[in-house]
């Protein structure tokens, strides 16, 4: 009884992982038609973005600063961390039509972004 | 600074109020603090690790591993709480009770507190990882103004901190008699509320559906983004525009547990005289 917890978890994560295997056909078609999002000097480039409502889409980020940011937006509910001079694909949608506000959580007083669903 | 001390309060304030839960949960096990101690260093020692790896853990897995990796730490810990509500159905009565006469089962509680000791290191590890990314960034950035980056992270801390010990030492204010009553319903809603939040993960993975989003909509009412959103997030998993599967996950996990509970706490007890139970 005591140990069940610990292996009851094993199959659990290999599912996940295997899971994900399956998926990275189709993370990597959403991501050639990947729409992009830069981070320079802790602000979004472009800060508001227009993108596709209705379907799902790939943001492509890439961080151009040195430091890390996280992005992160309760609009959308994502959050994630990109490594200073790194990149992240997060994967959205489908949007109903209006507004999602998102921002570098490291850095929000300037880095504050939108995507305008159409 | 002020930034910094809010960023800084934001990520602590979740971790401590964990720590604190589960150090007035593990009330009266054999060092019990000890075990929580060495949970946040050991978390803190695997954050300052993650935080090193973050760009490998968020490419692997074709770009979700960063979700799947926040996902498995989360539902880890539920199944830990989980198992923890299950022990303690069966020796929370000893516990609760004279001290001098309590079972060597429970005396030998190290168990539970082992159990809740990893929880402990891998909230910690969640959201420091997060904090230390942070200020490696404030640092490496603004090296200029590194002693109000110092002072504002110290000022987080403090903050922190102050709220996981208000919350602490109101739950030992609770008579003993029920005190693990009352910390087993919060560690049932934490539990629950990790479950949900990992559930967000998948669905941000793309490796569960949503079922619906926005099963509910009260942002305008307590944001997710302020520090009561904040507070209710860790403490009742509260958010404020769910998505159909966190409730569903939320629910289950409510369900399974207290089914085990009353499953696990009808069974004969060997060695133990049976206490007459107590009115709910």
């Amino acid at each position: 009884m005591k140990r069940a917890p610990n292996y009851l978890l094993l199959p659990f994560c290999a599912a996940f992982f295997v899971h994900a295997g399956g998926l990275a056909i189709t993370h990597a078609e959403a991501a050639e038609n990947a729409i992009h999002l830069s981070i320079k000097d802790h602000r979004f480039e472009p800060a508001l973005l227009e993108v596709p409502a209705g379907r799902k889409f790939t943001l492509l980020v890439k961080n151009l600063d040195a430091t890390p940011e996280e992005f992160e937006s309760h609009d959308l509910k994502r959050e994630k961390v990109i490594a200073g001079n790194g990149q992240a694909t997060i994967l959205i949608g489908p949007l109903k039509p209006g507004i999602y506000k998102f921002v570098g959580e490291y850095h929000e007083s300037t880095a504050q972004g939108q995507l305008v669903a159409k | 600074m002020l930034a910094t001390a809010i960023i800084v309060f934001r990520e602590v304030l979740e971790a401590a109020l964990v720590v604190s839960i589960v150090l007035a949960a593990t009330r009266g096990l054999t060092r019990s603090a000890l075990w929580i101690g060495g949970g946040v260093l050991g978390g803190l020692l695997g954050a300052a690790i993650i935080a090193l790896f973050a760009e490998a853990i968020a490419a692997a897995a074709s770009g979700i591993g960063q979700e799947l990796f926040n996902a498995a730490i989360l539902f880890a810990a539920v199944i830990m709480l989980g198992w923890h509500n299950v022990w303690m159905s069966r020796h929370g009565r000893e516990l609760a009770g004279d001290l001098k006469s309590m079972g060597a089962a429970v005396r030998g509680g190290a168990r539970p507190a082992h159990v809740l000791a990893t929880v402990v290191a891998m909230a910690v590890l969640r959201e420091g990882s997060e904090l230390v990314l942070f200020l490696y960034g404030v640092a490496a950035s603004a090296s200029g103004e590194s002693g109000g980056m110092l002072s504002g992270a110290l000022a987080g801390l403090a903050l922190g901190a102050a709220a996981g010990a208000a919350l602490y030492l109101g739950l030992l204010r609770i008579p003993s008699a029920r005190l693990f009553a009352v910390t087993g319903w919060m560690i049932l809603l934490l539990a629950a509320g990790m479950a949900a939040q990992g559930a967000a993960f998948l669905v941000q993975a793309d490796i569960l559906p949503a079922l619906g989003e926005r099963v509910w909509d009260t942002q305008g009412l307590i944001p997710d983004e302020g520090v009561a959103g904040r507070v209710l997030h860790t403490l009742i998993g509260y958010t404020a525009r769910p998505d159909g599967i966190q409730v569903l996950f939320y629910l289950a996990t409510l369900g399974a547990t207290m089914a085990l509970m009353k499953i696990v706490n009808g069974w004969p007890r060997a060695g133990v005289a049976l206490a007459p139970r107590a009115a709910p």
